[in-house]
């Protein structure tokens, strides 16, 4: 489990990361959402102990990061933002030193090198030096490092990153088989990313957390939650039919397609359905919304810098 | 301890898997070459010792070790390796000195593939091996000052250029420290007790005993404590930077 309690941190005047407390439990996959410059990377490298917080906590399986750093690093799995790797070295020996340093020996060693390697499918290019990797293959190395030693804790910074669908759809595979018994911390600002593979997510913004919820909690915060979407073949005054119903509103987007809104968030589909049928709408097309993370991210991040 | 070994087995490896070691041990063995037979005149002084060979090494460490020592933090960190390295379970003492005693053993290796100078002065004459030997060990203490000092510089930016600028810089400092060139540009209202601590300081006045082959324990103690302090200063100039 790990705990942080009012973390802080400030370069100089900027506070990167404000009074931020929030516990991940085992088998949760977490999300960790927010803009670019909101503090996402910040958190992380306070996390896995590569800088030192301002004021707050972090407890990771009940070690403190700050006054038992040995300990609490040797749960954490970490890819770093844009996965960083000794360029001059092979695969298989950059693997073998972290399998070194994460206290392996022998036999066991090797094993667990090979093993990672057949994970994320390195074995095509494991003689060959790490400079000269593709991009996929690179992030592969990084996200191989971070999972050698079978860590209780996973941090993932950006891991799916400059990956193509493919490589993206492996890597949460990857991430969805490791995430039984563990916990696992992802930074994304790909928000499918987040409905594929997270149980929780968590959305900050300028150093605060404005959003925390399953990926299904928050799209129901979403103005389009619940929304009808209707195509009509010839033109029809929806607005008229529509005035006598106080939770529903009504959007157009374009020429006879129109979005209709549940006001309350309660499902409106029947009620729309039966008034569609009375009135003899020349429906086309006919559809629940479902409602959009990308809806519910805009809303928490803007509306939240427009009051600071 | 057994982590700074496996940082140092890294390291050491990855300047013989680049062009970087063989690079810098053919250069290190030319210049040294020229500077012993030109400008030290090997053979024409007529004397079975290798004075001319040490007394130039504080000037050819002053542009060969910075060289090896710009990359090892400003590398980590313009590549972003350093998250990766400080964000594992190890102690940031044993990434400092594992780095060090790679860079540290490299020049030991270069210094120790002058060893034909040595045979050819046994063959010419009959040198005292003795102070030879001292020589040699002292002359590696002084380099891995020079290291300790690029560590400190490698550690202060994310430029590697820049880090080989301010490690010459700053030994330039040191090695003329002891010298004349800087004692007699001092005025005349400086104590003398200032003026001795100030060439105590300097790498000369302790390597030219030693090349002499006085192996005093004080001129080893010296480098010891002066690669400790420079080290330590590198250590907390990582912690301090890393965030940028």
């Amino acid at each position: 489990m790990i705990e942080i309690k009012n973390l802080t941190k400030k370069f100089d005047q900027f506070v990167a990361v404000d009074d931020l407390s929030f516990s991940v439990r085992e088998g949760e996959v977490l999300g960790f959402l927010g803009p670019n410059g909101a503090g996402k990377s910040t958190t992380m490298k306070l996390i896995t102990g590569f800088l030192s917080p301002s004021v707050g906590t972090i407890l990771v399986d009940g070690n403190d990061i700050s006054t038992n750093p040995i300990e609490a690093k040797a749960l954490i799995g970490y890819l770093p933002e844009g996965a960083p790797c000794y360029g001059d070295m092979t695969p298989l020996e950059f693997l073998k030193f972290i399998a070194e340093i994460r206290g392996f020996q022998g036999q066991e060693c090797v094993d667990r090198v090979q093993h990672v390697i057949r994970e994320v499918e390195l074995q095509s290019v494991c003689m060959q030096s790490i400079e000269t990797l593709s991009k996929g293959f690179k992030r592969r190395v990084g996200l191989a490092q971070a999972i050698i030693h079978d860590p209780k804790v996973l941090i993932l910074d950006e891991p799916t990153d400059g990956l193509d669908p493919n490589q993206k759809h492996h890597v949460r595979e990857l991430i969805t088989n490791l995430a039984k018994d563990k916990i696992v911390v992802i930074s994304t600002h790909i928000l499918e990313e987040v409905t594929a593979v997270c149980s929780r997510a968590i959305i900050i913004n300028d150093g605060k957390i404005v959003a925390d919820g399953t990926p299904a909690e928050l799209e129901s915060q979403s103005k389009f939650h619940h929304a009808v979407s209707v195509e009509l073949s010839t033109k029809h005054d929806l607005a008229e039919d529509l005035a006598g119903f106080p939770n529903i509103g009504l959007q157009e987007e374009e020429d006879n397609v129109y979005t209709i809104l549940s006001k309350n968030g309660e499902p409106i589909f029947s009620e729309v359905s039966k008034i569609a049928q009375e009135k003899n709408w020349p429906i086309s097309e006919f559809h629940v919304k479902r409602g959009q993370l990308e809806d519910v991210f805009r809303s928490v991040t803007q509306s939240s810098r427009e009051i600071s | 301890m057994k982590n700074l070994g496996i940082i140092f087995k890294r390291e050491l490896s990855s300047y013989f898997a680049t062009p970087l070691a063989y690079i810098f041990i053919v250069i290190f063995l030319i210049v040294n070459g020229i500077f012993t037979f030109d400008l030290g005149g090997f053979y024409l002084r007529g004397q079975a010792d290798l004075l001319p060979f040490f007394s130039f090494h504080p000037w050819l460490y002053l542009f060969m070790v910075p060289a090896i020592a710009m990359t090892l933090w400003a590398d980590e960190r313009k590549t972003g390796t350093i998250e990766l390295l400080l964000t594992l379970p190890i102690k940031l003492s044993e990434a400092v000195f594992g780095k060090f005693f790679a860079a540290w053993v490299l020049t030991g290796i270069a210094l120790s593939l002058t060893f034909p100078i040595w045979v050819t002065v046994n063959y010419l004459g009959d040198p005292d091996n003795g102070v030879i030997a001292a020589a040699y060990i002292g002359s590696w203490f002084m380099a891995g000052g020079f290291l300790s000092i690029g560590s400190c510089m490698s550690a202060c930016t994310k430029n590697s250029v820049i880090a080989f600028i301010l490690t010459v810089s700053i030994c330039f400092l040191f090695v003329i420290m002891g010298s004349p060139i800087l004692l007699n540009s001092f005025p005349e209202w400086i104590p003398q007790f200032l003026m001795d601590a100030i060439s105590a300081l300097g790498f000369l006045s302790h390597f030219d005993s030693i090349s002499k082959g006085v192996l005093d324990i004080r001129d080893i103690l010296y480098f010891t404590i002066f690669i400790a302090s420079w080290l330590l200063a590198s250590a907390i100039v990582i912690e301090m930077k890393k965030a940028n």
